[in-house]
């Protein structure tokens, strides 16, 4: 099995903690969690320099969870990092007085910035950016969004600043799943098409099989090697991705399972980790 | 009469500070000239941002720098920065504890005649009710720069709100007594206690003088540190006086008043007064003008102390 295909199973072994914590916290925005968990897999055990030993390096890569509902994903991979105790972060997941609270928050090790307010995380990523090269040092900053998130004026006057100075250290990914809380993206606020969007604003812009890890390490490979304008990565992905219990139905934007559907979606994640080999 | 606003001040240090820093960094929201800082911009081009029309972005960009060890001033209107900016400076600058300056120019009401819309009259309620923003609002143009160079010694989240207009002096080259979060005692009086900011200090000063020939005996503090407030310094003073009156550029909630109110009233009873604005969008005019409407000048101060001794 290569890299490649090892990434692949990792990421189904960390759905299935995303479950195990949402199940033990009894809420958690499992569909989007579901959705983003290749793209945080390939960030963080491919493309980025991060990991605990470097994490207070001024020469490690930046990333900003913007869109910070999905903090069961993020959970998940910083503690397979080794940032913190995978089985404390699943047990006192959103229990009275915890540390690993329903968004990304800076007291714990790993996390730069606080998030949960959507279309945050994008300006805050230029100021990291232009940060970087007035100092010249050579990190890259990224970030992820999801789609429903790009109705925040906010997310524009950030991809504005990016494309107006040229910030070719900085990638940002949507996670395109085209779904949110109240139904398609397309219904609640049109945002089609994403990449003549990006484009008119000055970014490099690349469309992958979010849900694919190897087509997303290509793309961020591309993105470093793009200069003169910041690059985006439309991830196009399934909400809920890794059951059909789950996949592309908004009802489970946040959603505890029972425990027959427990069964059934721990059941459909390995028989699809199973498929790999 | 002093012709330097506060907001020069502020890029006169800043200037001065750069040189040796790196990592001072200014950005501005097409605000370079009404801030003062275009000056700034010229000697500094590679510690100046420029971001647009764009106040949420400015912040949370000026976020994204701090994080990185970048010491950012984001200068624009008060205005805008207090309320369109609002949710960046909570989220992305006190929750996440970032070491952001947030510089208010033309606060208050100086933009008088522009409206509302142009008016910060509720910046202090604002900023002030967010765990870990600090609130600054300095009177003249010397205490300004002290507050300014204060601030580039720590690496925590503040707002300071200047004003658009020079302001006359109340210290000197020479003296201005400044402690970081300490209020300035600039009269002790056994009769009323005035707690001042920003561009009431100098009315209210004014006023200890006009008392002072009724033979009232009027102390003054000027409370630049809004928040964090020095109880300290405003029960000992208060507890001299037999009144408290507080005097604000704000609306009459949430602001410096409130918190007087909330300390001397819970800590050494006397009667507080607070004189604000009004609830209402204020009569169009000059700064002066607005001011002397609305009784906030010495003569309007000093009867309001006189009346309530009575």
């Amino acid at each position: 099995m290569n890299e490649i295909q090892e990434l692949k199973v990792l990421a189904y072994d960390l759905r299935k903690k995303v479950v195990e914590m949402i199940v033990e916290g009894k809420g958690g925005h499992i569909g989007g969690d579901m959705s983003v968990m290749d793209i945080l897999v390939s960030l963080y055990f491919k493309v980025m320099n991060i990991s605990p030993e470097n994490q207070d390096d001024p020469d490690r890569d930046r990333f900003v969870m913007s869109k910070g509902h999905s903090v069961e994903a993020y959970y998940a991979v910083l503690a397979q990092k080794g940032f913190f105790p995978m089985e404390e972060v699943i047990s006192q997941f959103s229990k009275f007085g915890t540390k690993y609270i329903g968004h990304p928050n800076n007291k714990l090790p790993g996390i730069e910035m606080n998030s949960g307010s959507l279309g945050h995380g994008l300006p805050v990523c230029v100021g990291m950016a232009l940060a970087g090269r007035m100092d010249k040092r050579n990190y890259r900053v990224y970030t992820v969004m999801g789609d429903g998130e790009l109705a925040e004026g906010s997310v524009w006057e950030g991809a504005m600043a990016a494309g107006h100075y040229k910030l070719d250290n900085l990638c940002a990914v949507v996670d395109r799943n085209r779904l949110q809380i109240s139904g398609s993206t397309e219904d609640v606020m049109h945002h089609d098409s994403q990449e003549e969007r990006w484009y008119s604003f000055g970014w490099n812009v690349l469309s992958v099989n979010g849900n694919d890890i190897g087509e997303l390490c290509d793309a961020f490979e591309l993105a470093k090697g793009c200069k003169g304008k910041p690059t985006v990565i439309i991830a196009n992905t399934t909400k809920g991705c890794g059951s059909a219990v789950m996949e592309n139905k908004a009802a489970w934007h946040h959603k505890v399972p029972t425990p027959e559907e427990v069964e059934q979606i721990m059941k459909d994640l390995d028989a699809r980790k199973e498929a790999l080999s | 009469m002093n012709k330097i606003p506060n907001r020069q001040a502020i890029c006169d240090v800043l200037l001065k500070k750069a040189a040796e820093d790196k990592d001072i960094v200014v950005l501005c929201s097409d605000s370079r000239g009404s801030a003062s800082l275009a000056p700034f911009a010229e000697a500094f081009p590679d510690q100046f941002v420029e971001v647009g029309i764009a106040e949420q972005n400015l912040v949370s960009i000026s976020a994204g720098l701090a994080k990185c060890g970048k010491k950012p001033f984001a200068a624009s209107p008060a205005c805008f920065l207090s309320t369109r900016s609002y949710e960046q400076a909570k989220v992305d600058c006190a929750y996440s504890n970032t070491n952001v300056t947030l510089v208010g120019i033309s606060g208050g009401i100086s933009y008088g005649s522009l409206g509302m819309s142009h008016h910060s009259a509720q910046d202090i309620a604002a900023m002030s009710a967010i765990p870990n923003m600090r609130v600054y609002i300095p009177s003249d143009r010397f205490q300004t720069a002290k507050l300014i160079e204060a601030l580039l010694l720590d690496e925590k989240p503040a707002y300071i709100r200047v004003g658009r207009n020079a302001v006359e002096d109340i210290y000197s080259e020479e003296n201005t007594p400044f402690e970081m979060d300490k209020a300035t005692v600039l009269a002790e009086g056994a009769d009323v206690l005035f707690v001042a900011c920003g561009e009431m200090v100098k009315p209210a000063l004014d006023a200890v003088a006009l008392l002072k020939e009724q033979g009232i005996s009027a102390g003054l503090l000027d409370m630049y540190c809004v928040k964090p407030l020095d109880r300290e310094t405003l029960i000992r003073e208060a507890q001299k006086a037999k009144v408290v009156i507080s005097v604000e550029e704000h609306a009459p909630f949430g602001g410096l008043g409130s918190m007087v109110s909330q300390a001397v009233g819970s800590t050494c009873p006397r009667k507080v007064i607070n004189l604000a604005l009004p609830d209402e969008p204020v009569i169009s005019g000059t700064s002066k003008e607005v001011f002397d409407h609305y009784g906030l000048n010495a003569e309007g101060i000093a009867k309001r102390a006189a009346e309530e001794l009575k």
